[in-house]
């Protein structure tokens, strides 16, 4: 798993909100078509991780390297200029425009129109977004809406994707397809994952990263982490 | 299919300005046709804030101000090139440059929208204040002297290749007209380009435009920039319909009116605001005429009453209302139909298609509220 060069790495990273550490000196470094899951229990800084990766929040220490360019002094239009896409914990979405819209709206951004509009009709018929295009995002239910999010994503091409809880408030069904989904992504990307349900983790995931009040606790395959105790002690009431 | 009913709804509105542009005059008497290209000049000023705060996102509290700017700047520039034309053109760059500048500075330096509100309203007063006090002779750019609180005499637009034919009246409403109709057309065109999406994408949310690799800072000045430009446009009609300009063009008033327009015509269309602005200054100037009712009273009244029960504006209302009503009669078409084919059709069909019905009346039902 471990091979290939380093495209995303973190070193000594720290975002701190008064007194609350919520990334801690953290040293983490992902590999070329990887797709990795980020686990931990709430508040431990999973989201504001992501967030100094993609300049939403400048760190209070320490660096961010994508695949050899430091992006810790970048907006975050910059950091999606080199190809990164993310999906945020809240979905943001286009609210008021419609689910095609919305797609082509990150299509564009990157492409010539003929070439945006069959990428947006590709993205809808790939995430079954098709029957309700003409919607706005504003009036569907959550699962879809995650899912205009995720096509949004999709639809620019990126090859670091970024997702938060993809498949928080889905069903079963949503989430069978979204991890399907994900592994699709994986074959011309490289994935990082924040998850809770461990379910999902098994479906996609070979090794999985454990945050913990900031910092990185573990790093190692699902079924070592189960088996470790530190592990189970931190997730202590979430299905593990 | 909806874009292309889109455009012709555009294409529409042009025409009934322009019939209007070619009829009025010979209907109407000249004072009213007067009137009328201070009302139309105003129109275009809601215009502009119905683009950056309608489209953009952009509540900007002090548009008055590059159409102040606009006005001023046409008066000036036109008593001393002694011509219109170019008095024209520097007056919209002006009030573009002026945008731009304050434009920068508040959104590259990521300033929030409620002191974006504040900084623009500020700005438009400050200008009030600067203007009033420029009386007497000392106060001059070139040979145009800036008036003070009385204002400058503005020079009617002359036809572009011989500065000594001044229009007249009834010659800048067409003037006025022609301006209104094509900065609607272009406004309309461009807040169907990818740039004018992008911005209303930035009005939705922010964080989502940035995040698919938009430079929100650029989007919103620029558009900022364009709305300051078709204010100036205003100014410049707004001073040849008035024959002057005067420092009441930055005042409170002014500014509050503007967003009036634009609250009561709706947000996200371009004509709700300009027919927002013509009622409204029809309003006032009958109100004017009596004085058993304060005037401020009555827009206030208005405003409060738009807000709590009409908080989308007039023609976004509307639109719903009418949109609503297309579909519930495309749905009784279809349960029609169904109920016809049910009748006809065997019974293993029929038991299929009533239970067909409730749902299909569930989602449009949804579509349609
Ligand atoms: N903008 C902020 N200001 C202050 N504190 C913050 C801010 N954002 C996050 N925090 C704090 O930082 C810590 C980490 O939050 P974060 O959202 O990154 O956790 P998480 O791992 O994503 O949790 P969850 O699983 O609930 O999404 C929490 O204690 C949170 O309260
Ligand atoms: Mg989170």
């Amino acid at each position: 798993m471990r091979q290939g060069e380093v495209v995303l790495e973190t070193r000594g990273l720290s975002m701190h909100f008064g007194g609350v550490r919520a990334v801690d000196r953290v040293d983490f470094a992902l590999y070329e078509n990887e797709l990795r899951c980020l686990i931990g229990p709430n508040g431990a800084g999973k989201s504001t991780f992501f967030k100094c990766l993609t300049g939403q929040l400048r760190p209070t220490a320490g660096s961010v390297v994508i695949r050899d360019i430091h992006v810790t002094e970048r907006e975050p239009f910059e950091v999606a200029a080199l190809g990164v896409g993310i999906k945020t914990q809240v979905p943001n979405v286009f609210e008021g425009l419609a689910v095609e819209e919305n797609i082509w709206l990150s299509a564009r951004r990157w492409h010539v129109p003929a070439r945006a509009r069959s990428l947006t009709a590709e993205t809808l018929e790939r995430l079954r977004l098709g029957d309700i295009r003409t919607s706005p995002v504003g009036r569907l239910a959550h699962g879809q809406r995650q899912w205009v999010e995720l096509g949004m994503v999709v639809a620019a091409e990126p090859w670091l994707v970024l997702l938060d809880e993809p498949a928080a408030g889905m069903t079963h069904e949503e989430t069978v397809r979204t991890a399907e989904l994900i592994r699709e992504i994986n074959r011309t990307a490289t994935l990082i994952v924040v998850e809770h349900d461990m379910q999902f983790i098994r479906m996609i995931s070979h090794l999985v990263t454990v945050f913990h009040e900031g910092r990185i606790l573990m790093e190692d395959t699902m079924e070592a982490i189960s088996a470790d105790s530190r592990a189970r002690e931190v997730y202590l009431g979430h299905r593990a | 299919m909806t874009l292309a009913r889109d455009v012709r709804g555009m294409l529409a509105v042009a025409a009934v300005g322009v019939l209007f542009m070619l009829v009025a005059p010979s209907v109407l008497e000249l004072f009213t046709i007067i009137n009328l290209t201070t009302a139309i000049a105003l129109a275009v000023l809601a215009l502009s804030l119905a683009l950056i705060w309608g489209y953009g996102g952009i509540l900007c509290f002090g548009q008055n101000a590059f159409f102040g700017i606009g006005a001023y700047a046409y008066t000036i520039a036109a008593i001393n090139f002694g011509g219109s034309s170019w008095a024209i053109l520097v007056a919209i760059l002006v009030a573009v440059a002026f945008a731009v500048i304050i434009g920068y500075v508040m959104f590259y330096g990521r300033v929030s929208d409620v002191y974006l509100a504040v900084i623009t309203l500020t700005v438009s007063l400050i200008l009030y204040s600067l203007i009033r006090r420029t009386s007497g002779p000392d106060y001059k750019i070139g040979k145009s002297l800036l008036g003070g609180f009385n204002g400058i005499t503005s020079p009617p637009i002359n036809l572009p290749w011989d500065s000594s034919f001044v229009l007249f009246p009834e010659h800048v409403f067409y003037v006025a007209m022609g301006g209104l109709i094509l900065a609607y057309l272009f406004t309309s065109w461009l807040t169907r380009t990818h740039f004018g999406r992008v911005c209303v994408s930035i009005r939705e949310n922010e964080l989502r435009a940035e995040l698919l690799g938009y430079d929100v800072r650029f989007y919103k000045l620029a558009i900022f920039a364009v709305g300051a430009g078709i204010a100036g446009l205003a100014g410049v009609l707004f001073c040849n319909g008035v024959g002057r300009v005067t420092p009441d063009v930055f005042n409170l008033y002014t500014s509050a009116l503007t967003i009036i327009w634009v609250i009561v015509g709706g947000r996200g269309t371009l004509i709700g605001p300009i027919l927002g602005a013509f009622g409204l200054f029809y309003l006032t100037s009958a109100l004017g005429t009596q004085s058993t009712v304060n005037n401020n009273l009555v827009l206030g009244i208005i405003l409060v009453v738009f807000v709590l029960g009409v908080p989308k504006g007039v023609i976004p209302t509307v639109a719903d209302w009418i949109a609503a009503r297309r579909s519930r009669r495309a749905l009784r078409v279809r349960e029609r139909r169904m109920r016809m084919r049910r009748t006809r059709g065997g019974s293993g069909a029929g038991v299929g298609a009533g239970r067909g019905s409730p749902d299909g009346t569930g989602a449009a039902a949804r579509a349609s509220e």
